[in-house]
């Protein structure tokens, strides 16, 4: 088992839950303060590299046009922590390739990243939350045709090296593709592909031996989705080890107490608004899951959320708070839930959770409940069995 | 994939299957309706078949047509829509078209016109009158739901549809007239570039009905549309938003019969 430490690198001095409109997409930049921005920046470099120092791993992401998320740029924080840490892997959770729109320029950013880094370097690559079509004005209802495409060209420039190819796709068209320079982990970095219960999606990246990540979902779903991770790798007789990855809120502390207070404060994530407009643009679901919404499936569903409290998330598996062996112990229950994961993505730091916090339950996590996870056996390709 | 109205059917075009209503007898007049499908099932439309055979296709993606790949845009569908004007033989017809409908047979007209006896727009979508940052078209899809209903409707009231109760394989067409919008007009948002340089081509009398509080394109809009298309003439219609055939059947059936007449 792997674990990670990620903050989405929120800005959260803002106006909270109704006083504000929305906290993403149209949210005005007047309430970003550049004195308390620059700080927070640097703060969470720096926890970044202690993250390094404990020994864990790096997760980055990018979204754009939020409070909830300053890093509207991955690659240059990746860049930047390249150079300042020694041993973490690090991984851009991911590049969102429908919204950026051009896949030659990201193999470029990641090629020199992972030679900046000597090979630590984990790529990423994801068709974008849904709110943020807006930001980029992208066809909601293309993303995935969009990743596919991009992820194909973007292995095949890395992997060639013998001069130019051409390529005239869907949404791209080079005349010479070329890259410098090439990766630095031959023949290329292993690539994650994030999803939630899209199954065929799901066989897609595990035939393609890409890991497979999904962020904050309950464990009986996950349990789905990495059933179908599985037996796809079987199917294909894959050999197992590319991966899943899981990503829950994480708070250790010494006591019960504190941790309660701490992952009180990560569910300030869960609490960020956005209107119903930017929830779900028309077309980035299927049709039958939109029939389903236009039906009142699931209508008040984030509300219901909410109102079960810490308890019910920790019991879905989607909040982790505790004690090490406490922290230590529902990870291998979500673990022995799903069948086994590879990846333990964790968001240690969210919303208002100060420095001095976030290192805090970083480094009981790192000194307590790592030893006790990390020889969890890895991923094994199985052979397919009745999918719910 | 039909339903089971017996007054629809699959007809095969362009290499795919697009689903096409007829109703009435007489003079075929060619009806394009907008992105909710809504005129279909309103009364004018029978009163229409009482002088016309009304031919009501669905482009792809709506209704129970097929959607192939390759169809990026309005533009794309007007040639697949040729295509089926000249498989039916229609001559000599009025063309009807409301919001994208309407842009829609702007597209048609502009390429060929010569089955077209007159030509009629309704709160039609398609142009871009102004600069990069005018705001020509409402942004339906960057407003809240609530918002958009005011803009669309006189009476917000009248816009409120009971999504739960209807059957799934209605609320299967909802989605889907959602979803193909979004493909088709996402970007540049509801309006072709070049199609404003080709107005001047359609040379068939052509009507714009406007609605008076239409929120969405505002009758200066139309306006501008009218002033794009040689002769063509602006009617407004009081006490309507984006669907006067709607919000106001009579006024617009009246206004409709005076100019087909």
């Amino acid at each position: 088992m792997q674990a990670w430490h990620f903050t989405e690198m929120p800005y959260p001095h803002v106006p909270q839950g109704d006083a504000l409109e929305s906290m993403r997409v149209t949210i005005p930049s007047k309430l970003y303060d550049p004195k308390i921005g620059s700080d927070l920046y640097n703060r969470y470099l720096d926890e970044h590299v202690i993250a390094d120092e404990l020994g864990l791993n790096i997760m980055l992401n990018e979204h754009h046009q939020t409070a909830t998320c300053l890093d509207a740029a991955a690659p240059l924080m990746a860049a930047i922590l390249a150079r300042q840490t020694k041993k973490a892997r690090i991984c851009i959770l991911g590049n969102p390739i429908a919204n950026r729109g051009d896949p030659i320029r990201i193999a470029e950013e990641m090629a020199i990243i992972d030679n900046i880094s000597r090979g630590r370097l984990d790529v990423g690559i994801v068709r974008g939350v849904p709110y943020e079509v807006f930001a980029a004005n992208t066809n909601p209802t293309q993303t995935l045709e969009r990743l596919w495409e991009g992820v194909d060209l973007i292995v095949k420039a890395w992997s060639s090296h013998d001069g130019p190819f051409n390529f005239e796709g869907r949404f791209t068209h080079r005349r010479v593709v070329n890259i410098w320079p090439r990766p630095y982990q031959q023949p290329h970095p292993m690539i994650w592909i994030t999803g939630s219960s899209d199954y065929d999606n799901i066989k897609k990246v595990a035939s393609r031996g890409y890991v497979f990540a999904t962020f904050l979902q309950p464990h009986d779903k996950v349990k789905l989705m990495f059933d179908a991770y599985r037996s796809t790798m079987a199917d294909h007789g894959l050999p197992g080890g590319a991966g899943m990855a899981f990503m829950p809120l994480v708070y250790t502390a010494d006591s019960e107490e504190e941790a309660e207070k701490g992952a009180k404060e990560l569910t300030w994530y869960m609490q960020t608004k956005t209107p119903p407009q930017f929830r779900n643009p028309p077309g980035y679901v299927g049709v039958d899951t939109n029939v389903k919404a236009l039906q009142g499936a699931y209508t008040g569903r984030t509300d219901a959320v909410r109102a079960k409290g810490m308890d019910y998330l920790r019991e879905q598996g989607v909040l982790m708070y505790g004690t090490p062996d406490s922290v230590a112990k529902q990870v291998k229950r979500y673990y022995d839930l799903v069948g086994g994961f590879d990846h333990l993505l964790m968001m240690q730091q969210a919303g208002f959770l100060d420095h001095k916090r976030t290192v805090n339950s970083m480094t009981l996590f790192a000194k307590e409940v790592y030893p006790q996870i990390k020889d969890l056996p890895r991923t094994v390709a199985q052979k397919a069995r009745a999918m719910a | 994939m039909l339903t089971t109205d017996q007054r629809k059917t699959l007809i095969h075009v362009s290499g795919m299957d697009i689903e096409l209503e007829r109703r009435g007898r007489g003079q075929p007049l060619l009806l394009l309706y907008g992105e909710e499908g809504l005129e279909p099932e309103a009364p004018f439309i029978d009163e229409l078949a009482k002088d016309f055979e009304v031919f009501i296709p669905s482009p792809p993606g709506f209704g129970n047509s097929e959607r192939p790949d390759w169809i990026s845009n309005i533009d794309d569908i007007s040639y697949i829509y040729l295509d089926l004007v000249e498989k039916l033989a229609l001559k000599n017809a009025p063309v009807v078209g409301f919001s994208v409908g309407g842009w829609l047979a702007a597209e048609i007209a502009t390429k060929d016109d010569s089955f077209i006896s007159r030509l009629v727009l309704v709160d039609a979508y398609g142009i871009k009158p102004g600069g990069p940052y005018d705001r020509d078209i409402a942004d339906f899809w960057c407003l809240h739901p609530s918002e958009v209903l005011k803009l669309k409707w006189r009476d917000p009231e009248k816009g409120k549809r009971d999504f739960p109760s209807m059957p799934e394989e209605k609320l299967t067409i909802v989605a889907r007239n959602v979803e193909s919008l979004a493909r088709f007009c996402w970007e540049p948002f509801m309006h072709n570039p070049k199609l404003k340089r080709r107005l001047h081509r359609i040379k068939v009398p052509t009507r714009l009905i406007w609605g008076e509080h239409d929120g969405i394109v505002t009758p200066a809009y139309g306006k501008a549309y009218a002033d794009a298309i040689p002769g063509a003439t602006l009617q407004v219609i009081p006490g309507a938003g984006h669907l006067p055939q709607l919000e106001q059947p009579e006024a617009f059936m009246a206004a409709l019969r005076e100019f087909l007449r």
